[in-house]
């Protein structure tokens, strides 16, 4: 560790100040002279057409500036190119309870929502669709008319051969999983302001993971040139995926700010927020796996049904996610893969942390666990027994540059006691192991073009500090921190120096957004550009007066140092004083775009899975379950992950322990239940997140790999670590009483009837009566 | 619609507000005393994020009526620090990483004061059941345990700032 001095550190973030006072500003906290409140009408029915909306009642109403309908604003949007199905405003039909018909601008929250109960609209009821499999068999009436039964994409992959790979199995098993959704619950609620200014420019101020796409929808849906669109996001409170594509909040408070003449607030309720959702879908999966006898994989397929909800949204690549990663961090060589992406009368489903690979790696987790105990192997052993041997492409054309995932499976066997526990506890205790991956960035863009997934400036100011201008997302994860301290590292100054001015798209450059765990892959190597780039720029003037060549100098200590035995050295707040009064300005750039290598394969749906590098984790969950009630009481967890390089090693615990912590949820408690189309849990009083109270300690090992592309070898730290939770919790309950749950989460009510249904087996197998 | 004017003592400072008599204490804090550290994260009392200390009591703003509470003296995150000085809380909030992205360390915060304030010595089991009503979803808790129990381990060696952090 000693060879860098800034990165490694426990550093604290660089706004933690803001955040510990409460000056800190999130979107909810502006406000601007004469800014309105904004309300949103909802459909209350899941699939209806709507004749007509008839709002005169509602903008006679004191108070009202304002009140808008779909037809005010028809244009098609969508996070995806190839999904462009929604409209902020329902324009002729509403597709889900809580599909939003019309709105409203006005001079009080109360005022707002009295408007909302005037407006009057005319709906004819459809037939609606909510199970995943029905849904595909609809002959009329589909969600959307250029949807055939209701399938929104579906893809076929195969590679290798699985029907020869299941002729050399010693063992084969076929199950079936089901997972229903589970949706972010960030703390803060979605908000957006928008502001039209005199000039006709819209300002948007948002709590978004992706102010450089709300710009392009904004713009696309309002027909206003991108310069004429400005988005700032303020400190977002958590966003995990929420908030990671446009939301339709965002857009309709620019419709609204448009036509009131005035800034528009809306912050949504916390059950607009839950039926907003676009967090993880519903997924069908049958998986069927072959193992030999010594543990070797010899073929895997599966079929994978997600419930897509409505719109498209991100679906399209959830469900390549969950092909493409299903089998990538172990040495497969026959794969198959169907998936299909139906439409359902609920709200769409999106990017949720862990995006598409957390409901498979359930899936896989389980059943080669289930495989392991088949063929009498230890579970830790037919993982290493399957391992990868990078660098390496896998089958379907990922490239694995670093893999530490051995070293997370051997350092979480050493320190959970794996071996004096596994198959050793009594009865009603257990340990299961399991591992996860994920992408540190995706290598394809959403949008696909030759613009640089990432650009940075930092620009040299006279009193010897540094200016970072990054459009990359701050959204607590750290990323501000993060590239604070790479800068500071590479141009040897102490951290204080390095200021930083973010996510603002009429100051800072083209950056993708805080999603698929890219941004210390990508915007951290463009700083790193950015900062040797800034260098050479100061080092060429330095060198020029001093006579010297600029490869003779470095930096040292805050110092630009002549690397010989003359002595000289010169502060770097004179370099830069010196660089600035020679050239007027010292900016200098850097940028990141994938290498070619890193892009994938070249078949439909290729786009999706590949990254310049994978995460890894390991992780071994220890289990109690009561017999008598059936309630899990997850001990201890054992995480190591591979992060290439811990930047901020208290950073990447944080991440870490937060993944292991959100996923543990899906496993144990959270579930978005649904009666027909309407959410029965949307308020966290119902939707079961853990408190302190049911949060275990989570022993964390960071293992770093140093990736050969990273920034200093660094890749994500943020998602990998979620998926693995689910099936190490399985797989203990299994150890401790023998059963096997396939369906998250793993509630009282499983475990029992688990129970039960074990107890007649075993009393069937002894010759005795069914009871 | 009517107002009234209510008194709100906030911080050691005395306001006089006119509000309606129907609006909560996180609204007229956030609204009318521009004090916007205090988070509403629910709006049904399920979260914690809205919480103000009352007389010392963790309470929680979005469930409470402003006009209420004209007598009692209320404490919000930015009555936390003395001036430019951090309170221990906030400083191990810092360092230990305990704020990701910071919309619940408010609250979880003041809790955590009140607690700190009557025992200054809590095991982690007593600081689990005392913030167990502000919910985190990004951390996971273990760095809010860290960061809760710098403070304890700083309020134990400094015994000045601990004298002037239980008012």
């Amino acid at each position: 560790m000693a060879q860098f001095s800034v990165v490694g550190q426990r550093l604290p973030m660089v706004d933690a100040r803001e955040k510990v006072t409460g000056a800190g500003v999130y979107t909810d906290d502006l406000v601007l002279p004469g800014m309105l409140v904004g309300r949103i009408l909802h459909s209350p029915h899941p699939h209806a057409r709507i004749h007509s909306i008839d709002a005169t009642k509602a903008a006679a109403l004191p108070g009202i500036v304002a009140v808008i309908t779909g037809k005010d604003f028809p244009n098609r949007y969508g996070i995806l190119p190839i999904g462009h199905d929604e409209t902020a405003l329902a324009v002729e039909k509403a597709r889900y309870v809580g599909d939003n018909v019309a709105a409203v601008a006005a001079v009080s929250d109360q005022a707002a929502v009295q408007a909302l109960d005037l407006i009057e609209v005319d709906y004819e009821l459809l037939p609606a669709f909510f199970d995943p499999n029905e849904t595909m068999k609809a002959e009329s009436n589909w969600i959307h008319d250029d949807k055939p039964h209701n399938i929104e994409k579906e893809y076929h992959h195969h590679f290798g051969n699985v029907e020869e790979g299941f002729a050399q199995a010693d063992a084969i098993r076929e199950d079936h999983f089901f997972c229903p959704g589970v949706t972010h619950v960030a703390m803060e609620p979605h908000s957006t302001l928008a502001h039209v200014e005199d000039n006709g420019r819209l300002i948007v101020w948002s709590s978004t993971q992706v102010p450089y796409y709300l710009q392009r929808t904004l713009s696309n849906v309002l027909g206003l040139p991108m310069d004429r669109v400005r988005v700032i996001k303020p400190l977002v409170g958590g966003g995990f995926g929420g908030k990671s594509e446009v939301i339709p909040l965002e857009v309709i408070a620019a419709c609204l700010a448009r036509a009131a003449g005035r800034p528009v607030k809306i912050t949504y309720t916390r059950d607009e927020v839950f039926y907003a959702h676009r967090g993880r879908p519903v997924q069908v999966i049958d998986l069927k796996m072959g193992v030999r006898r010594d543990g070797k994989i010899t073929a895997v397929e599966a079929r994978i049904v997600q419930d897509g909800g409505a719109y498209c949204g991100y679906g399209p690549v959830t469900l390549l996610y969950s092909g493409a990663l299903l089998g990538a961090m172990y040495d497969i060589r026959n794969m198959k893969f169907d998936g299909y992406r139906v439409l359902t009368n609920r709200p769409a489903c999106g990017a949720m942390r862990g995006h598409g690979t957390v409901n498979t790696r359930f899936a896989f987790e389980s059943q080669l666990d289930m495989l392991a105990h088949a063929v009498g192997i230890d579970p830790v052993e037919i993982r290493e027994v399957n391992l990868l041997k990078p660098p390496c492409i896998t089958v379907n054309q990922l490239r694995v540059t670093s893999y530490g995932y051995p070293e997370c499976l051997r350092q979480v066997k050493a320190k959970s006691g794996w071996k004096e526990k596994k198959g050793k506890l009594p009865f009603g205790k257990g340990v299961g192991v399991a591992g996860s991956h994920y992408v540190s960035g995706a290598a394809n863009a959403i949008v696909r073009s030759g613009t640089p997934h990432t650009t940075i400036d930092i620009k040299a100011n006279p009193d010897g500090t540094v200016t970072i201008f990054t459009g990359a997302s701050e959204i607590g994860q750290g990323s501000d921190t993060m590239q604070v301290q790479l800068v500071a590292e590479e141009l040897c100054l102490h951290p204080r120096r390095v200021k930083l001015v973010a996510a603002d798209t009429d100051r800072t450059p083209v950056d993708l957004g805080s999603y698929s765990s890219r941004v210390t892959f990508m915007a951290g190597n463009a700083c790193l550009q950015a900062a040797r780039n800034l260098k050479s720029t100061i080092f060429s003037v330095v060198a020029r007066r001093w006579n010297v060549s600029p490869d003779q100098l470095e930096m040292r200590d805050e110092r630009v140092v002549l690397c010989d035995d003359s002595g000289w050295s010169m502060s770097f707040e004179e370099a830069a004083k010196c660089a600035i009064d020679h050239l007027g300005e010292v900016v200098a750039t850097g940028s990141y775009s994938p290498p070619q290598e890193a892009q994938g394969g070249k078949f439909r749906g290729a786009g999706v899975g590949p990254s310049p590098a994978y995460s890894y984790s390991a992780q071994v969950a220890e289990v109690t379950v009561d017999t008598e009630t059936g309630q899990v009481t997850v001990d201890r967890i054992t995480v190591a992950h591979d992060c290439g390089r811990a930047l901020n090693l208290m950073a990447v615990e944080g991440q870490v322990q937060g993944s292991v912590w959100m996923g543990l949820g899906q496993a144990v408690q959270e579930e978005m239940i649904w009666s027909q189309g309407l959410l029965m849990n949307p308020s966290m009083l119902e939707y079961k997140s853990a408190s302190t109270l049911e949060s275990p300690e989570i022993d964390t090992i960071i293992v770093e790999s140093v990736d050969p592309e990273g920034p200093l070898g660094a890749k994500e730290a943020g998602e990998g670590s979620l998926a693995a939770i689910i099936p190490a919790v399985a797989n203990a309950i299994y150890d401790a009483v023998g059963v096997r749950l396939t369906s998250t989460p793993f509630t009282p009510e499983k475990i029992l009837k688990a129970l039960r249904e074990q107890q007649k087996k075993v009393a069937q197998r002894n010759g005795g009566s069914e009871r | 619609m009517n107002k009234e004017s209510i008194q709100l003592h906030v911080n050691g400072v005395r306001h006089e507000i006119e509000i309606p008599p129907s609006k909560t204490l996180l609204e007229a804090l956030r609204e009318d005393l521009r004090l916007t550290g205090t988070k509403c994260g629910c709006d049904d009392s399920s979260c914690g994020c809205c919480t103000v200390l009352v007389d010392g009591v963790p309470m929680l703003s979005c469930v409470m009526l402003a006009a209420s509470y004209p007598d009692a003296s209320i404490t919000t995150i930015e009555g936390v620090a003395q001036g430019e000085q951090l309170d221990p809380l906030q400083e191990g909030f810092c360092v230990e990483g305990g704020a990701q992205c910071g919309f619940c360390t408010p609250g979880i915060i003041l809790t955590a004061k009140a607690l700190l304030d009557r025992n200054p010595k809590p095991t982690r089991e007593e600081i689990a059941q005392a913030i167990s009503g502000n919910l985190c979803r990004c951390t996971g808790y273990t760095q809010i345990y860290a960061s809760i129990e710098y403070a304890i381990k700083k309020l134990r060696t400094t015994p000045v700032a601990a004298a002037s952090g239980g008012r």
